[in-house]
């Protein structure tokens, strides 16, 4: 069943097309993969598909419903988390407090009471065990080495109990133990019911650990399927390495 | 290297806060200090430079909750500061309001005329960010003092308006003021405090770090920014109506006045921005100061030169304020009361030294 979808989306800067009618289902309780080379779109997807830019045209869906036009707090709310292609955490915020914001409280008194309520707390404290700073909550999180602050951005969004979370190359700068250690919490959380978007250069890794791989090229879905299907597929070659070197000759 | 070495060892990891013993310690014997002053410097110039600090504690607990907490440094605040003061102004001669106790019923009129204001005004200059921000609440705090000038027949133009003072006698004229300016810099900082521990202010923080993260982590950031915004402009409508009654009159240049905010941004960095107390040190230490120092040195202005030369020895010995200074130290103190806990755990401490 389809989770999240998008629709014919078109997306221009200025003379840059970024997107181009790009079509897309994601399924759900799937770890979909989101390839494809610099600058064929998956960023810019991303960023449509959470709120932060708003399509030209074409239409966002989640769960059947029309989220197009929604901001990312409204997304987020909605139950899509995503991570940043670069890192981005509260710096001068304590690690315990970074994994507090994503809390979601409704109304001015909630909003008023302490931000960090015993059931909030519990959580917070759970999803920091889980990925192994729980030594670390009370540092500053600007403090912590980059590959902890990614681990620290997938606590957070962890919190709100996301039904899908969008990752922005997870892989990018991390070294290899603790790349294993994410994908076995990616795994872990995936077996509890949560989809996974992965968009990620580490080939290794996506197709290790992704049941489902999408192409992006020039802006629209080039393929999508298994990995090793997609793996060897000449259309996905002649995307990320040009044509063929022989056929020139 | 790996990750797996920062999974807990030890069951609590230490806490870097001053303990409640000293924090509450400290806050009560300040809170003692505070209401003794004017009683025991009964002088009326002592207790004059006492009122100017308590309406700049109100203003810049006021200006940190929305500047310190969410990082948008606001430099028109005088905006509200100028509100405060015209409302007083106009309303006591409009309601014929008898100069007296009846006069600080003007406080709540002032601080919900600033609120209200806050609310357009924050729609307008909420829309952008950094320098943006900073320069266009500048401006608007231009407009504003232009809109004093040239509204003669409300706000008297460069004429300025009278506030009437109470018949009191000298000696005892300024308890009034100071002690209200006291009960209201409480509420301020109280308010301040209660805001910094709540889910609120911590989207307020996450906001300062990075206001499109906190976006998409579920946080409506216009509406915590001008919630923010409009708390501080109450507080700083309260300071104004202070002033006007204490002062006695109310100019264009003196109510919507640059400097005002730059003095505002100096208490808030000499104490700690951000911080619910450094805000607070930082106006008691320099609006004193100040005072004292246009006391003592003012003939030739040297107050400023003396002045000038505080503020530049705080900063450079104390980059990041006093308050934050102090969390420093102690923070050092509690990390190396750590690593003896664990070097004699490790018996090595080349060992406790690679754990970090």
């Amino acid at each position: 069943m389809t989770l999240l979808g998008v629709e014919g989306i078109v997306k221009n800067y200025g003379g840059i097309q970024a997107l181009r009618n790009c079509t897309m289902n994601f399924q759900e309780g799937a770890i979909n993969g989101l390839i494809g080379p610099n600058g064929s779109g998956k960023t810019t997807l991303f960023n449509v598909m959470t709120g932060y830019e708003t399509p030209d045209s074409g239409k966002v869906t989640f769960r059947g419903k029309d989220i197009t036009n929604s901001t990312p707090d409204e997304v987020f709310a909605a139950g899509i988390g995503r991570t940043f292609q670069l890192t981005r955490i509260f710096p001068r915020l304590t690690v315990i407090e970074n994994v507090h914001i994503a809390a979601q409280r409704k109304g001015l008194v909630a909003q008023m009471r302490q931000w960090s309520q015993p059931d909030e707390r519990a959580r917070a404290l759970e999803s920091l065990d889980f990925v192994g700073l729980t030594k670390l909550s009370r540092e500053p999180a600007g403090s912590l080495s980059y590959g902890q602050q990614k681990l620290l951005e997938f606590a957070f969004i962890m919190v709100a109990e996301p039904k899908v979370m969008l990752l922005d190359e997870p892989a990018g700068g991390v070294n290899p133990t603790l790349l294993k250690h994410l994908g076995g919490r990616i795994k872990e959380l995936n077996k509890t019911g949560v989809t996974f978007i992965i968009v990620e250069h580490d080939m290794e890794f996506v197709m290790g650990i992704c049941d489902q791989v999408s192409v992006m090229h020039q802006g629209s879905a080039l393929l999508e399927g298994k990995p090793e299907i997609v793996r060897n597929d000449p259309a996905v070659l002649e995307a990320y390495l040009g044509t063929d070197m022989t056929e020139v000759n | 290297m790996s990750t797996d070495t920062t999974i807990s060892q030890r069951p609590t990891p230490p806490s870097y806060e001053v303990p409640k013993a000293i924090r509450y310690g400290a806050l009560t014997v300040g809170f003692l200090v505070l209401v003794i002053f004017p009683l025991v410097f009964n002088n009326p110039t002592i207790s004059t430079i006492g009122v100017f600090a308590m309406i700049f504690l109100m203003a810049v607990t006021g200006w940190n909750i929305f500047s310190g907490y969410t990082g948008y440094i606001a430099l028109g605040h005088a905006v509200f500061f100028g509100i405060g003061q015209y409302a007083t102004a106009m309303l006591a001669s409009y309601w014929q309001i008898p100069p007296g106790w009846e006069t600080f019923l003007l406080i709540p009129v002032s601080m919900f005329l600033a609120g209200l204001a806050a609310i357009p005004i924050g729609l307008i200059v909420l829309r952008v960010r950094k320098h943006t921000f900073i320069v266009l609440t500048i401006a608007l705090m231009f407009i504003f003092q232009l809109f004093a000038y040239n509204l003669r027949g409300w706000t008297g133009g460069s004429q300025g308006l009278e506030v009437s003072q109470p018949p009191w006698d000298g000696s005892i004229f300024n308890l009034p003021y100071y002690y209200v300016g006291l009960f209201l810099a409480i509420i301020a900082i109280v308010t301040s405090f209660m805001i910094r521990r709540s889910k609120f202010g911590l989207s307020l923080l996450a906001i300062r770090d990075d206001e499109d993260r906190a976006r998409s982590l579920g946080i409506n950031t216009r509406n915590s920014k001008l919630t923010a915004f409009v708390i501080s402009a109450i507080f700083l409508g309260a300071a104004g109506c202070m002033y006007a009654m204490f002062v006695g009159s109310v100019y264009p240049q003196f109510s919507f006045d640059p400097a005002f905010d730059l003095e505002l941004s100096i208490m808030a960095f000499a104490g700690g921005l951000g911080t619910i107390l450094g805000p607070s040190l930082g106006a008691l230490i320099i609006s004193g100061a100040q005072q004292y120092f246009l006391i003592t040195f003012g003939g030739a202005n040297v107050f400023l030169i003396v002045y000038g030369a505080l503020f530049i020895l705080i900063l450079r010995l104390l980059p990041g304020g006093v308050v934050p200074a102090i969390s420093d130290k102690w923070r050092s103190h509690v990390v190396r009361k750590e690593q003896r806990i664990l070097d004699s755990e490790l018996e090595g401490p080349a060992e406790a030294g690679a754990h970090k």
